[in-house]
């Protein structure tokens, strides 16, 4: 009888989950409230939970309680511990959901809220979660593996090392992006300027304090450290009007490229205790508090939604970027829905403290829904403010101007109306002197908890306080995660030069260590500057790439969890892994190809190459380049993108090849071929 | 009661760490007391200093978060 109780409450959410999306999905015309897309999304991921996820550990992988995890096996009490589930998930969680889940969808908001929501709900459900869940419980089974290791093992030795290969593009790729928005966000911003590099002095006190004066106080040091950094955004709005030290802290985005390369460099050699770890503490605590805030702040406030559930924009012709729905939504939400970086995570740390393997049903499954719950309220976010507002900020000067003129008439004439005083407005009431061309998700996501805090929390002057918390705590975590990616970028160059050159291997050399440190920041760095000096906007170009490269990546995750499912002989379900698959990688090689060989010269890399080319060479200088140099630049930056892009097709394909050889060979074989580690039972269980 | 919210408070202090990626103390020295009582328990301030060095780059170097 309970069971039979318990499947109709499941039915009854199932058609909660389905009549709220059906809101969602077919209201024209009148905005509807957030509150619709937040039910939706949670009824319809704790379904997929409770019934898709248990399918895919019990038949698909058939997990089983008394098997022996590598934590268990391996207890060392430091690396290896078999950890308390919910903790565990917290720890997963963190690592996971980075400025991914808010950028992406307030990038994808440029279409409407629909496009990016259904892609977010289908796709997590679909793809993304059962990437996350399938390679944790692969790597778990094999001592935790890393994913380079395991493609060695199952598929051989070249396609190992082209994995690896893939894996260190796509660290260069997010650092250069992550860094771009940071720069996007602080140019010509003093207030934010000063904030964040308050960070550094309050990051080595913590640093310091933690390792002299009171070693491990973790939770103590971080209390204080909070307390710094609020009272650092409070001095930032002091700072901000005050007109001499403004004009201090006053910086273009070229000058804030320059500091974060040095910074890059700097840190990444200095020990680990002084700068990052603080603020990696820091950082965590503020992401998971704002994420918090962010949710109660929606649900209470419950906003309408300004944004229409459809632009005009889904026909590629969009200022924010350039792309049809098809298949440039898919590339530019990555993580909230499928995200190949959390392939690495997942056979990381992760499978080293599973304490037993059906946990990962709620840790692998679970945790990359509660990343695309985050992803949701940053779409939301995105959604309540005024869309001619959205567009001011994140369209390129190059499309509507320099001007709160110019660009309140550009939006306008889209659709969108918008008057220069409500732009002066929206920035006066940040504390900005202007909100336009701050493109890169990250200050409009920053406007919108503003707007949301503030009405839960109001207060004179406080909507500029929170849109600069806002940007402190993306800024903290992407300068975080620019430091601990450029190490790991650091370690995967040495692995990866060290193929040819054995000495560059040895990570005990100083020499080799600043070499690649310096090879690392080099590659990020330039594209960095790449992206700075574009005319035709930074983010318009390396977000789409960024974006390939993750989507190429969870490609290969679940190529080599169909190849492992073939060779445990489960390959009746390979479909589950199949599918997605298939489809990253239709939707990875469709962008590549669009963005290579497009005629359309916003659009393609090439045809914009040429289209420079010719009138450089008849000696003309075509907007928004200014001079010859400016041309160069483009023709350069066009050609260097165009080429990572043929990369990116190089690694996925021949991985491709690779999976369809070792797969085909492994479907008729009739035993098991996979390298998992024997059955070992829990001792004394 | 009390002794109920000493364990939550624990446990959510452990859950904290966690996030940042530093294990429980006291578990590592009862590993290392029951599984090798021969060798010597790292103090809690190196513990500490071992752990942060393992997370950001001793070797491995696998990288620790997303984008």
């Amino acid at each position: 009888m309970t069971r039979l109780v318990s499947r109709l409450a499941w039915l009854a959410l199932a058609v909660l989950g389905a009549l709220a999306l059906g809101v969602v999905a077919l209201r024209r015309g009148e905005p509807i409230n957030a509150l619709w897309i937040v039910v939706a999304s949670t009824a319809i991921y704790l379904v997929a939970y409770r019934y898709y996820s248990l399918f895919i550990a019990t038949r698909v992988m058939q997990l089983d309680p008394r098997r022996a995890t590598p934590a268990v096996l391996n207890n060392d009490g430091l690396d290896f511990v078999p950890t308390n589930q919910h903790v565990l998930f917290g720890h997963h969680f963190a690592a996971i959901a980075g400025a991914g889940p808010l950028v992406g969808p307030v990038l994808a908001a440029q279409m409407g809220y629909l496009p990016g929501t259904l892609w977010l709900i289908a796709g997590v459900v679909l793809a993304g979660a059962v990437q996350d869940f399938l390679v944790l419980c692969i790597s778990t089974r094999r001592n935790a593996r890393s994913l380079g290791d395991m493609v060695r093992e199952e598929m051989g030795q070249i396609p190992g090392t082209i994995a690896l290969f893939g894996c260190f593009l796509i660290m260069v790729i997010i650092l250069a992006v992550l860094a771009l928005i940071v720069v996007k966000a602080l140019a010509h911003s003093p207030w934010g300027m000063f904030t964040v590099m308050a960070t550094i002095p309050i990051a080595m006190f913590m640093g310091l304090y933690m390792r002299y004066i009171r070693p491990g106080r973790i939770g103590e040091i971080s209390l204080i450290g909070i307390v710094l950094l609020l009272a650092s955004i409070w001095l930032g709005g002091a700072i901000s009007t005050d007109p001499y030290w403004s004009g201090v802290f006053t910086f273009t985005g070229v000058q804030i490229t320059w500091m974060l390369i040095g910074y890059g460099f700097v840190a990444a050699v200095l020990p680990v205790w002084l700068i990052l770890a603080p603020r990696d503490y820091l950082s965590t605590f503020l992401k998971i508090g704002t994420i918090a805030a962010l949710a109660i702040g929606i649900v209470i406030l419950s906003p309408e939604l300004k944004m229409p559930a459809l632009t005009q924009f889904i026909d590629g012709t969009g200022p924010v970027w350039k792309g049809a729905l098809f298949p440039f939504l898919f590339i530019t939400i990555a993580c909230g829905a499928v995200s190949g970086f959390h392939a690495l995570i997942a056979s990381g740390t992760t499978p080293k403290l599973l304490a037993n393997e059906t946990q990962a049903r709620y840790i692998g499954y679970g945790g990359m829904l509660m990343e695309s719950m985050v992803a949701i309220m940053a779409m939301v976010a995105a959604s309540v403010i005024e869309p001619g507002v959205y567009f001011a900020m994140n369209s390129p000067p190059a499309i509507v101007g320099a001007d709160t003129a110019s660009v309140a008439a550009a939006v306008s004439h889209w659709g969108f109306a918008i008057t220069p005083e409500a732009l002066e407005g929206v920035a006066r009431d940040i504390g900005e002197t202007t909100i336009l061309a701050r493109a890169g998700g990250a200050p409009t996501l920053a406007v919108g908890i503003a707007q949301i805090l503030h009405q839960v929390l109001p207060g004179e002057d406080t909507m500029a306080f929170w849109y600069h918390f806002a940007i402190l705590f993306e800024a903290l975590f992407i300068l975080t995660a620019v430091d601990a990616g450029t190490r790991a970028g650091r370690f995967m160059l040495q692995d990866l030069l060290g193929n040819f050159v054995p000495a560059l291997r040895r990570t005990d050399s100083w020499g080799a260590n600043v070499l690649a440190t310096a090879g690392c920041v080099a590659l990020w760095g330039y594209l960095l500057y790449q992206g700075v000096v574009d005319p035709l906007g930074g983010i318009n170009t390396l977000w789409p790439l960024f974006g390939i490269s993750n989507q190429m990546l969870a490609g290969i995750a679940l190529m080599l969890c169909s190849v492992v499912l073939i060779k445990m002989k489960r390959q009746r379900y390979v479909w589950v892994t199949l599918l997605p698959a298939f489809w990253l990688l239709i939707c990875t090689t469709a962008a590549s190809l669009i963005k290579l060989f497009d005629p359309n010269p916003a659009v393609g890399f090439l045809a914009l190459a040429k289209k420079y080319a010719v009138a450089l060479d008849a000696g003309q200088v075509l907007a928004p380049a200014k001079d010859l140099g400016q041309m160069q630049n483009v023709i350069m930056n066009a050609y260097t993108n165009a080429g990572l892009s043929v990369l990116f097709l190089v690694v996925v394909f021949s991985i491709l090849f690779y999976a369809l050889k070792v797969g085909r060979a492994a479907w008729i074989v009739e035993e098991r071929t996979d390298k998992e580690t024997p059955f070992q039972a829990i001792p004394g269980a | 009661m009390f002794n109920d919210l000493g364990r939550m408070g624990k446990y959510l202090g452990q859950a904290a760490r966690m996030l940042v990626g530093m294990p429980d103390y006291d578990t590592y020295v009862e590993h290392m007391q029951s599984k090798h009582p021969d060798q010597p328990v790292m103090s809690y301030e190196d513990f500490f200093r071992e752990r942060q060095e393992a997370r950001y780059g001793g070797g491995k170097g696998r990288p620790v978060r997303c984008c």
